[in-house]
């Protein structure tokens, strides 16, 4: 058994206060995705984690064992690092054998071990070369190599396929899914390409200036961002976000449209994805500036009420820009935020 | 100017210098060594390798380097991993550990002569603690190994501190991560020395071994100081050619044999300690 525990954990460089009291709990065989902006503290985190670092404040556990005072090689983990650190003086295969060499593992084992990962990362051809000899990307899987041999019980992985050209990217990813669901493996990992931690994450983990400001499936993250940071960072293009203000009775004015809402006097924000909105007779005004053409839909931004505002069409319609469009959200799509807290308002 | 001789041109100075002062007085002493009166000959070489002295001094020459060199390097290791460690004060511990390449070799001598001798430190110390009754003369020919330890001690004093500083700078320059990674998989303390310092530092260690051993082969003043010709060494054996003995012929002969051993171990060193293609960081 491998949960995570993460347990108020602050960490300060100097006066400069890298997180805010982290709570994170991640459960046994779970995928936990960490998804941030440069830097938001993902590594950081990691590397607390991993016991690279100390936290200032707070308590790390894995399993039902505290971490925190622990060297990293008492953690039972493995690590993916950024920056790869691909031993330059050992090969190929040295460098995937070097947990394993550590652990006093016997020598045909390891052998097979070695061989095997490397099959999964395509780098088998690769094992008597030195990193010198690699290329950035060919590196970062020599990298992931090494932490997979290890076949720990906590795997951590910061932007581990970020080097990879968008076709083998996809591919090791689906491997690597399928690999640490086999081995039973819990992984955090960490990446800022929203569409790498929706495809492998069992959760996400939005992290935002050192907080993790959600932390839920990737379609609740998608669907119910909890705070408006999530959804202006999620989804591409993320919501659309406009002034609304208050009637009464739950009935909000936005862009002179009327629609119903939460059943509070604050001034609110209305909010809506580019893809819930559909052309009408009934809808928001909106003025498109610039159209996009992407193959099966038609990005268009547009003007409403001198806010940019985006949505994403269907490419059989013909908008040129200056065109004014009518534009129905779909109900059951809106999603609400209060401007002074940042947080959903249900 | 041209950038492609500009280079060149740029280098030509210090490339003049060195033939007229370096390479030119060499082939000068390997014309002396290698003539006799009139026409080549090795007759120089065989005088001074047939003089009873030669394989004592060649003896002590060699053994002096094979104890003085790997304590040398295991210790010049030890301090250049904690200076490594240390966060602040780093700078002063290493100028204080310096000190001793500020001072001349005879001069290192002679400190060390201070305390050997028999109104010296280190008999004063002894029957200040009641261990002796009266003062004993350590560096005589009745001890010829309290000669040789007050000499390998010297030596170690003096010049350590060369071999310090080179893989001082040389561990700078291995990074952090490399060491973050060992550890993360698994590494001990120890195992992160062996598999991850050493390797990585083998560019420095060649560096700092050949340029010891060389030294090492010169020995000279220190051991002048404190064992006269009780303790005979193949410099020592130069010296005395050229200047009691006025056998320029001679002396160069024994000149270009420490040449060629210095040689001879640099080869062994860079081989040894070779970095394969592909594996530098
Ligand atoms: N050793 C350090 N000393 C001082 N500040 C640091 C240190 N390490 C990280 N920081 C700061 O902490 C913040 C978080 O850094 P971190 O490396 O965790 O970001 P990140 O989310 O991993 O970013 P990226 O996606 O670019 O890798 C950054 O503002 C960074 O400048
Ligand atoms: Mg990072």
């Amino acid at each position: 058994m491998a949960q995570i525990r993460i347990k108020n954990v602050a960490k300060r460089f100097g006066a400069y206060q890298a997180l805010h009291s982290i709570n994170l709990d991640v459960a046994d065989q779970e995928f936990m995705v960490l998804l941030g902006a440069s830097g938001c503290g993902k590594t950081t985190l990691l590397r607390i984690i991993a016991g690279l670092e100390t936290p200032s404040e707070g308590e790390v556990w894995i399993g039902d064992r505290r971490v925190d005072h622990l060297a990293p090689r008492d953690r039972g983990i493995a690590m993916v690092f950024q920056n790869y650190a691909v031993f330059p003086h050992l090969t190929v295969f040295e460098n995937i054998a070097f947990g394993l060499r550590m652990a006093k593992m016997d020598n045909a084992l390891v052998t097979k071990r070695v061989e095997r990962t490397a099959e999964l990362m395509h780098i088998e051809q690769l094992l008597k070369r030195y990193s010198g000899e690699l290329s950035g990307g060919q590196r970062q899987r020599v990298a992931v190599a090494r932490a997979l041999a290890m076949e720990p019980d906590v795997i951590l992985m910061d932007e581990p396929l970020s080097n990879l050209d968008a076709l083998l990217r996809l591919e090791m990813r689906a491997e690597l899914k399928g690999v640490l669901a086999e081995s039973k493996t819990t992984a955090i990992y960490v990446t800022h390409d929203q569409v790498e931690a929706m495809s492998l994450a069992d959760r996400i983990s939005v992290m935002h200036q050192g907080r993790i400001v959600q932390a839920a499936s990737p379609i609740e993250v998608y669907r119910n961002p909890a705070a408006r940071f999530v959804a202006s960072f999620i989804g591409n293009p993320p919501m659309n976000f406009l002034p609304a203000t208050s009637h009464g009775n739950g009935q909000w004015s936005v862009a002179g449209q009327t629609f119903n809402g939460p059943a509070t006097q604050k001034p609110l924000e209305f909010a809506i994805r580019p893809e819930d909105l559909s052309p009408a007779d009934q809808g928001l005004k909106a003025t498109a500036r610039v159209v996009e053409p992407l193959g099966a839909h038609l990005l268009v931004t547009c003007d409403v009420e001198g806010a940019s505002f985006r949505a994403v069409l269907d490419s059989d319609l013909t908008v040129r820009p200056g065109d004014i469009l009518t534009l129905a959200p779909q109900p059951d799509r809106i999603r609400w935020f209060d401007p002074e807290t940042t947080q959903a308002v249900a | 100017m041209n950038a492609r001789t500009l280079p060149y041109l740029l280098i030509l100075p210090v490339t003049l210098f060195l033939c007229v002062f370096f390479i030119y007085p060499f082939v000068l002493v390997a014309q002396l060594a290698f003539t006799q009166g009139d026409g080549f000959t090795l007759a120089n070489f065989r005088e001074v390798v047939g003089y009873w002295k030669f394989p004592i001094s060649l003896k002590n020459t060699l053994l002096l380097a094979a104890i003085v060199v790997p304590i040398q390097l295991a210790l010049s290791l030890a301090m250049a991993t904690m200076v490594s460690k240390m966060e602040k004060g780093r700078d002063l511990v290493l100028y204080v550990w310096t000190i001793p390449l500020g001072i001349s070799d005879l001069a290192a001598g002679i400190i060390w002569l201070a305390i050997f001798e028999q109104s010296g430190f280190l008999n004063s110390m002894m029957s200040g603690m009641g261990l002796i009754d009266k003062p004993i003369s350590l560096l005589t020919y009745e001890h010829p190994w309290v000669i040789f330890i007050a000499i390998a001690l010297a030596e170690i004093w003096r010049a350590t501190a060369i071999m310090l500083v080179i893989l001082v700078a040389g561990m700078g320059l291995i990074p952090k991560e490399y060491y973050e990674a060992a550890e993360v998989f698994g590494a001990s303390p120890w195992k992160r020395f062996l598999k991850i310092t050493l390797p990585m530092l083998r560019p420095s260690l060649q560096t700092a071994l050949v340029l010891r051993v060389i030294l090492a082969f010169e020995v000279f003043a220190v051991v002048i100081a404190l064992g006269g010709s009780l303790f005979p060494v193949l410099m020592a054996e130069t010296y005395a050619y050229q200047f009691d003995l006025l056998n320029s012929g001679a002396a160069a002969a024994i000149a270009l044999i420490i040449l060629a051993i210095s040689i001879g171990f640099t080869l062994i060193i860079l081989r040894l300690l070779r970095v394969p293609k592909g594996a530098t960081i």
